[in-house]
């Protein structure tokens, strides 16, 4: 303390200190920008909201009240979409382990870590609902095209995730293990895992609740489960009938959310 | 009762792309049995050293060789091909304990026995009732048996380190390379570590090399001391010739730095704690 007082006040402000405001002032005016391009790109008409609203209106009654008469088959679908969840989660994690430990920059050399991440990257980039048109293709229509889809997606992200949590593990416990004699797997199962486990399990969870969530909706494309149904009756102008589907799938999501965010909490 | 290792350090030279050597042509020999200290500065190599014997870090190019017992850690800057096997005779024990703070006491110290068991069982983590036993074995004679089933993050400093120096026991560690373990431990815990390596060394002529950041811990509990400045080995004798006088040539203003930091050095020469440590030491030398 005593001594920053003899400190000229210039002396404190670090090297290139002004050249940050002005880098700054430059990203904004970038992100401005951007943000015009965008608006012509994007089609932006907010006036037509406020223009339209009488026929906004109608639309909108129409939902109201939900029409629940086929409440049997929308549950029996909805079931089946967390059913798609569940398997396409399951595999991912399975396969995300492997991947995950041979993506992390501290566990395995470059030249595995590079390409098994650029592998992981193309899962990722491409979403779930592309690939469960392609997987119709391959196996048809129905849930277990929607699994394959949900399974390649969620082992691109929780790989990615889970190399994340290795890569900050803390190497000393590791060297430790090494220090035994012990061969490299069991450098892992006993160094690593137990570190990153409750990592892990809440990555997995979270990654669960958001497949019920995608399950809904590559059933739109005819992967099974609800998305098919809700697809059905939009097609069809059936908006009470959407209405009911909709809240269902709401529910289901929801009340799933909330018992994982739970679960999560007892790993942490 | 069962032997010690010897070890044998031969022109070891590494540095680390600094012009300053980390480690300059280090001779080192200790016979199977010798409890020795490894003194010197912050920054004077005394890591670098032990993880070379462990064959963590890989020498410079074509220099030196390492040698405990038999088995050739490391030579010409290669470390040996088999050298996950090797280490499984030389136990190390670190200044962070190195503990793997979410599993259970007992499963950090069967950890030690991972070259013993089958994959197929190691991998699940299942352990017969014999190797459980010794582990428990070790426990007890670190004093600490009772812990066995807490996770390690739970216990004290002083306890972790007395888990590792029993994973070390159960590795059947024949020499126990121990990295300034007392350096983050309180006075009482940190003599009680000292202890329990001092009676190791006693009782089952494991070779203990014990780096230590204060010289009075190692005129205390080691006959041998041999001591680091820049990487170059400047002394290597007994600790009770290392007075005030030589501790100076060897490190100038830096020493007060390895004494206590509060104290002076001729205040700890004087201390009649450490006269007295000096004596079980040299007498059983
Ligand atoms: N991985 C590394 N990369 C670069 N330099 C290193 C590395 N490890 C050690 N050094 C350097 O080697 C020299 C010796 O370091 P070392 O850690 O062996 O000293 P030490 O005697 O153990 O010190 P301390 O008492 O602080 O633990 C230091 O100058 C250090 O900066
Ligand atoms: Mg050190």
């Amino acid at each position: 303390m005593t001594q920053a007082a003899t400190i000229p006040p210039g002396a404190l402000s670090p090297p290139g200190g002004p050249r940050r405001t002005l880098a700054q002032a430059f990203g904004w005016a970038v992100f401005a920008l951007v943000l015009l391009w965008a608006w012509k790109g994007a089609d932006m008409r907010p006036l037509d909201l406020w223009k339209d609203s009488g026929n906004m209106k109608v639309f909108l009654a129409e939902f109201f009240p939900p029409d629940f008469r086929e409440w049997k088959s929308y549950l029996r679908e909805m079931i089946v979409t967390v059913h798609i969840a569940v398997w396409g989660t399951v595999l991912a994690i399975v396969c995300a382990v492997p991947c995950g430990l041979l993506s992390s920059s501290n566990i395995v050399p470059w030249w595995v870590y590079q390409p098994v991440r650029r592998v992981m990257d193309a899962c990722r980039a491409i979403n779930e609902m592309v690939f469960a048109m392609l997987f119709i293709v391959a196996v048809g229509l129905g849930p277990f095209a929607g699994v394959l889809a949900l399974w390649i997606h969620t082992t691109g992200t929780l790989a990615k995730l889970f190399s994340e949590a290795v890569e900050a593990i803390d190497p000393r416990p590791v060297e430790g293990v090494r220090a035994t004699g012990s061969s490299a797997i069991e450098e892992i199962v006993y160094g690593v895992i137990p570190q990153v486990m409750p990592l892990w399990i809440s990555y997995s969870l979270y990654r669960f609740e958001s497949n019920v969530r995608s399950a809904s909706v590559v059933g739109m494309v005819g992967a099974g489960g609800i998305g098919v149904i809700l697809y059905e009756v939009i097609r069809g102008f059936e908006y009470a009938q959407t209405c009911a589907v909709m809240l269902i799938i709401i529910t289901f999501v929801s009340s799933i959310d909330l018992i994982s965010a739970r679960v999560r909490k007892l790993f942490i | 009762m069962s032997t010690g290792s010897s070890l044998s350090v031969r022109g070891l030279s590494k540095s680390f792309g600094a012009p300053q050597l980390a480690l300059s042509s280090v001779d080192l020999d200790i016979r199977p049995g010798e409890m020795v200290a490894l003194i010197g500065a912050s920054g004077s190599g005394k890591s670098t050293l032990l993880r070379h014997i462990s064959g963590f870090v890989a020498a410079d190019a074509g220099s030196g060789e390492v040698k405990v017992g038999e088995r050739t850690m490391q030579s010409g800057g290669r470390i040996a091909r088999d050298i996950r096997h090797l280490r499984t005779e030389v136990g190390f024990v670190f200044q962070q304990f190195n503990l793997v703070g979410r599993l259970s006491v007992m499963t950090n110290v069967l950890a030690g026995l991972l070259t013993r068991v089958p994959a197929w069982r190691s991998l699940v983590m299942r352990f017969t009732r014999e190797e459980k036993a010794e582990a428990w074995r070790a426990l007890k004679s670190v004093g600490i048996e009772n812990l066995a089933w807490q996770r390690a993050s739970t216990l004290s400093g002083g306890q972790q380190q007395r888990v590792a120096i029993a994973r070390a026991l159960v590795q059947r560690a024949r020499i126990i390379l121990a990295d300034e373990p007392i350096a983050s431990l309180d006075p009482e815990s940190a003599r009680n570590v000292m202890e329990i390596l001092a009676r190791i060394n006693r009782e089952q002529g494991i070779t203990v090399l014990v780096s230590l950041h204060q010289v009075q811990f190692a005129r205390r509990y080691c006959v041998r001391t041999v001591a680091l400045r820049l990487g170059e080995v400047v002394y290597d004798g007994p600790s009770e010739a290392l007075d005030a006088k030589l501790l100076r040539n060897l490190y100038g203003a830096a020493v007060e730095e390895m004494l206590d930091g509060t104290e002076t050095i001729d205040a700890v020469m004087n201390d009649p704690v450490v006269a007295e440590g000096l004596r079980p030491a040299a007498a059983s030398a």
